[in-house]
């Protein structure tokens, strides 16, 4: 191989670094309505008028829509893959505009106008008459007998309860001398924050509606546009152009039902929705806040002897993911530190907070969290070393997952953990922070992470694609799985130039635009996938069009087929070396055979049937100044085995970004709701404290690349993994630091204050008179 | 698209106070980080603008014949910064300007702009309140000029008639002279930043280094508009500086201001890090000031 392991320049770059490349603004045709959405301004109630006389006066002002206009479907908005298994299909609990008002900023109305000015002034006009009801947006509360309830299927909120029994808990916890450490994490609502706020486009074209949307996922949101406006999926053409990020924002149905909707109640002209950021933060998804209760008993020894764990995850007003992302939580935890006996329950629950949907890691950042957090305090409460006591437990070498059928086919913990204590020099650091006892005192923590790469045996994992050979030797490929700013076409080209044997991942012309008309059917881009996934299926397509291309050279050359081989760019003959043709040369020629012409072309899926683990660390250096309540990051450090790396470069672009999202994640970010009314105060990037550049140290990312089996690229994930270990880092470096085990991210100056407060760091003895 | 009723350009004094006169209603605009951020969310929507963005007469620093340090009220905050008679005179307000959000709101904002607006966290609020500076308004009637603390009168209201424009801010040769301050914001990040807490505060040290002769503290952010705090100042001036003198001076903050609780921060926390705020900055301004606290 030596077209994949490489660091290539991205295939778009040229035109993301000159302001060519086309997002779906750039190619909004010219007339397009525009779609303004009235958010609702109470947390929860019932939408009892609209009065849109003032609304429908303003010059310009198209048509307004409100939420008894709608069709009274029920449809669900998760960008999981259909299943034909009714059991399995995700919960439909939303309209496109909502009467049963479940969240401060649901959406009850839609003014549509010639231009944004109107839209905007039509929106304003328009008065809602509310019947408010009490709301609750904490999830163990919204459990309680006689809470607000949300949906009528769902008692108590609950949306689902899952479990897991292993061993027996109640048993092994009789042992006596056993240590337990009994404790609580919270973890909250944050947002993804995607450069490229939410949009799209829709139109009528021949009877159908064609929907261009910054999205992850076009093949399914195809299928959502059709549930949501009672149409058959085959009327829906939708065409994802590129896109300024998602993170899993972008892997749920947002807004393009409402935007097919409108255009069908204009005569079909084009209408666009573009959401604000403002909107983005509270009308689109979240990322679920889960607490967890962690109990777990030790032996002296730093032997764990039994773990219970239940997690309350707070999915707000709509079901969107739903329980799986506290599903996959939960179902790390016998796994990343395998027990005998275990007890853990898992409840996803209706709030009255926007819905949480997916984000990057999926539950994992939260559960990381958790358990990082609890481990480390399992170490202090015995008096080990936390790393000795994460090389006693954490995962080994062939522990096998008989439900994904995941194997650990190396030591992979222990030996991320190895080489990122050696780049940031742990134990020296370690023993030299803990003399620190003044005002600013260091410290050094450390957190690994468990993850797999794709959602095998849970969903369909299917993965087609199309290559064409044209008429300059070069590969015009073409597949579902979406490029969002990750780097996946140029992952794509340089797969596909390796399993074809082109000259260069330049000969590959990926088709970055996908159009569900047109494109293989994929799923789109989520989980870690990608490049897993579409490894499968570009072996396999790649296979048969060498096979149409030397089947074709055999009639030119006279060679066996089997006596053939494609390298370079170039048929060769394989016993000596000696080039035959060039891929163009046998292009030019089969196409323009007077006697057999032939397009050159291959198609095919590959359904996937295998997952597989992937795992890391982080260690973090932090100086803590104690009585300004600030911690600075000075040192982080990710170690990932994700396979064998197909761009090294890309590979560590993914890990840096992965790592600002962790590293605010643990210090600053956070939606706050007000108590008092259920709205969200900081919905806007000045006072959501998302990290600058000016928050990060140096980020290091660093490998170890250990083939994946099972992949034909020997190749696995990473696009979700960095984020996921870096808070609990930073968390245990602060503990570290100041001897404070803080319980719940972000850790910002506010929460430090309480808490060294609390621990009698810092003493304000004014407050003591005030008292 | 901004929702904008209409825009007139002013190109000189005389025409802004002309055009103020003619749309008793409209805003006026300099660089606009603020107005059309406020347009934006529809607070200031559909309003008329008189812009004073074109008169360049308001750029520059510069020292007039009074030997006041001269700022124009259009002058940015990119410019502020590098301005050699602001590093040389004011440092410390060349670098409380610099925190100001990102580059490019600090290349479009100005310090007329920072001001008018009225608002406590504005970050060279504190820093002109703690060096005295005056406030140059012009009228139909001429030139008046205001002491900052008169010039804020409220939350988000300035002292500016409706006939006036803010052209320049002055700080007198008797408040700069021989002076030496510190600025500490406090935020939640280091970029894109409005502060929880500001505090500015300078020193005149006697020749040998031994006293105090004058300091003077005013904070951001701990009340509804930027404040002086005449206790601290009381406690530090004339005294020897010492790093309980230091304590004592910060410790007296807390009769002199008054913080509120809100969702962006506890008042137990802004008085906590205005304590802490105010003994690092005076420490410093001692320090750039030639001296160290014994």
């Amino acid at each position: 191989m030596n077209k994949v392991g490489r660091s290539e320049i991205r295939v778009d770059a040229f035109d993301k670094a000159t302001g060519r490349t086309k997002y779906y603004e750039d190619r909004m045709p010219a007339g397009a309505l525009y779609i303004r959405i009235k958010h609702a301004e109470i947390a929860h109630g019932f939408v009892r008028r609209v009065d849109t006389a003032a609304a429908v006066a303003i010059p310009g002002v198209v048509k307004v829509l409100t939420c008894f206009d709608v069709p009274e479907i029920d449809f669900p908005t998760a960008g999981h893959p259909w299943s034909m298994d009714p059991g399995h299909q995700d919960v439909a609990d939303r309209r496109l505009l909502n009467r049963h008002v479940r969240y401060w900023g649901d959406d009850v109305a839609v003014v549509i106008a010639e231009n944004e000015v109107a839209a905007n002034q039509g929106v304003r006009a328009l008065k809602v008459e509310y019947e408010e009801l009490p709301f609750v947006i904490d999830a163990q509360k919204a459990m309680e007998p006689g809470a607000p309830q949300l949906h009528e299927r769902f008692p108590n909120n609950i949306l689902k309860h899952t479990d897991i029994r292993k061993g027996d808990y109640q048993a092994a916890i009789q042992e006596p001398g056993l240590i337990c450490v009994d404790k609580w994490y919270d973890t909250p609502t944050v947002q993804h924050c995607h450069i490229e706020n939410f949009g799209c486009y829709a139109y009528e074209e021949n009877g159908r509606i064609v929907v261009v949307s910054s999205t992850q996922i076009p093949h399914i949101i195809r299928r959502a546009v059709g549930q949501a406006l009672g149409r058959p999926w085959a009327d829906i053409e939708i065409i994802k152009p590129y896109i300024g990020g998602g993170f899993g924002n972008k892997q749920d149905v947002l807004y393009e039902p409402l935007c097919a909707w409108c255009t069908t109640q204009v005569g079909g002209r084009c209408v666009r929705l573009d959401c604000a950021r403002e909107e983005t933060f509270v009308s689109n998804r979240v990322r679920h806040a889960i607490r967890f209760h962690i109990i777990t008993w030790l032996r002296r020894d730093g032997t764990i002897v039994a773990r219970k764990v239940d997690c309350f995850s707070n999915q707000g007003a709509y079901a969107s993911h739903g329980h799986s992302i506290v599903a996959k939580a939960m179902g790390s935890f016998p796994q990343h530190y395998p027990c005998d006996n275990m007890e853990c329950d898992a409840y996803t629950v209706y709030t009255n907070r926007p819905a949480a949907g997916a984000m990057r890691g999926y539950g994992m950042p939260q559960a990381s969290f958790a358990d990082e957090s609890n481990i480390e305090d399992c170490a202090r409460a015995i008096g080990m070393d936390s790393y000795e006591f994460r090389k006693k437990n954490v995962m080994p070498r062939g522990f096998h997952d008989a439900f994904t059928g995941n194997t650990n086919y190396y030591d992979t913990y222990r030996e991320c953990m190895a080489k990122g204590a050696a780049y940031i020099d742990f134990e020296r650091k370690k023993k030299e922070f803990a003399n620190d006892t003044g005002d600013i005192r260091r410290g050094i923590g450390l957190a690994t992470f468990w993850y797999n790469t794709a959602v095998y045996p849970i969903s369909l994992e299917t993965s087609s694609n199309r290559m064409l050979l044209n008429l300059d030797g070069t590969v015009t490929f073409q597949c579902g799985e979406t490029e969002i700013g990750q780097g996946a076409d140029t992952a794509y080209a340089q797969m596909v130039a390796e399993a074809v044997g082109l000259a260069s991942y330049r000969d590959v012309r990926v088709k970055s635009c996908q159009d569900t008309d047109i494109t293989p059917t994929g799923l789109g881009a989520y989980a870690s996938r990608q490049t897993y996934v579409a490894g499968f299926s570009i072996r396999q397509t790649a296979d048969i069009l060498r096979e149409k291309i030397l089947k074709y050279a055999n009639e030119v050359t006279r060679q066996a087929v089997g006596c053939m081989d494609i390298v370079d760019g170039n048929i060769i003959r394989k016993e000596d070396g000696i080039i035959l043709m060039s891929l163009k040369e046998l292009a030019m020629t089969a196409q323009y055979n007077p006697v057999h012409s032939e397009h050159i072309t291959a198609e095919s899926t590959y359904t996937i049937r295998n997952n597989a683990f992937s795992f890391g660390c982080t260690f973090a250096e932090v100086e803590v100044d104690i009585p300004m309540c600030k911690v600075t990051l000075k040192n982080i450090v990710n170690v990932h085995d994700c396979g064998r790396l197909i761009n090294p470069a890309l590979a560590a672009a993914q890990v840096h970004g992965g790592m600002s999202m962790g590293i605010g994640y643990g210090l600053s970010e956070q939606l706050i709701f007000d108590e008092k009314t259920g709205k969200p105060l900081n919905g806007n990037l000045l006072d959501y404290k998302l990290s600058t550049i000016l928050d990060h140290p140096h980020l290091e990312a660093e490998f170890i690349e250990n083939p994946e089996p099972t992949s034909p690229f020997g190749t696995k994930a990473l696009g979700e993994p960095p984020v996921c270990s870096c808070a609990p880092a930073i968390r245990n470096a602060i503990l570290n630091a100041t001897g404070v085990a803080i319980d719940h991210n972000p850790i910002n100056p506010h929460v430090l204050f309480a808490e060294f407060s609390k621990a009698g760091l810092i003493q304000d003895d004014w407050r003591e008179e005030e008292k | 698209m901004y929702d904008m009723k209409a825009l007139y350009e002013a190109l000189s004094v005389e025409d802004a106070i002309a055009l103020r006169i003619e749309h008793p209603e409209a805003q006026i605009i300099a660089g606009g980080s603020d107005v059309l951020v406020q347009m934006r969310e529809g607070r200031r929507a559909g309003k008329e603008l008189i812009s004073i963005y074109m008169i360049d007469a308001l750029r520059g620093v510069s020292i007039d014949e009074a030997e006041n340090l001269r700022i124009g009220s259009l002058t940015s905050f990119s410019h502020i910064t590098r301005d050699p008679l602001i590093q040389r005179y004011c440092n410390v307000l060349g670098e409380a300007v610099d925190q100001v959000g990102s580059p490019q709101i600090r290349n479009v904002g100005t310090i007329g702009g920072n001001t008018c607006n009225g608002v406590t966290s504005a970050d060279s609020a504190s820093t002109l309140h703690a060096w005295e500076a005056i406030v140059e308004l012009t009228g139909r009637g001429g030139v008046r000029r205001v002491p900052i603390k008169d010039f804020y009168i409220k939350a988000g209201t300035v002292d500016i008639k409706p006939d006036e424009i803010q052209t320049a801010i002055l700080i007198p040769k008797a408040s700069y002279e021989n002076t030496c301050g510190h600025y500490i914001k406090y935020g939640l990040r280091n970029a894109m930043e409005i502060a929880t807490l500001g505090c500015s505060v300078n020193v005149r040290l006697s020749a040998d280094k031994q006293t105090i002769e004058r300091c003077r503290i005013a904070y951001g952010v701990a009340g509804p508009v930027p404040m002086r705090c005449p206790s601290a100042e009381a406690v530090a001036n004339g005294a020897k500086p010492t790093k309980a003198l230091a304590r004592d001076f910060a410790r007296a903050v807390l009769d002199d201001i008054n913080p509120r609780d809100s969702w962006r921060a506890s008042k137990a926390f802004r008085q906590h890090i205005a304590v802490e705020m105010a003994k690092r900055a005076l420490a410093e301004s001692v320090k750039l000031a030639g001296g160290e606290l014994a």
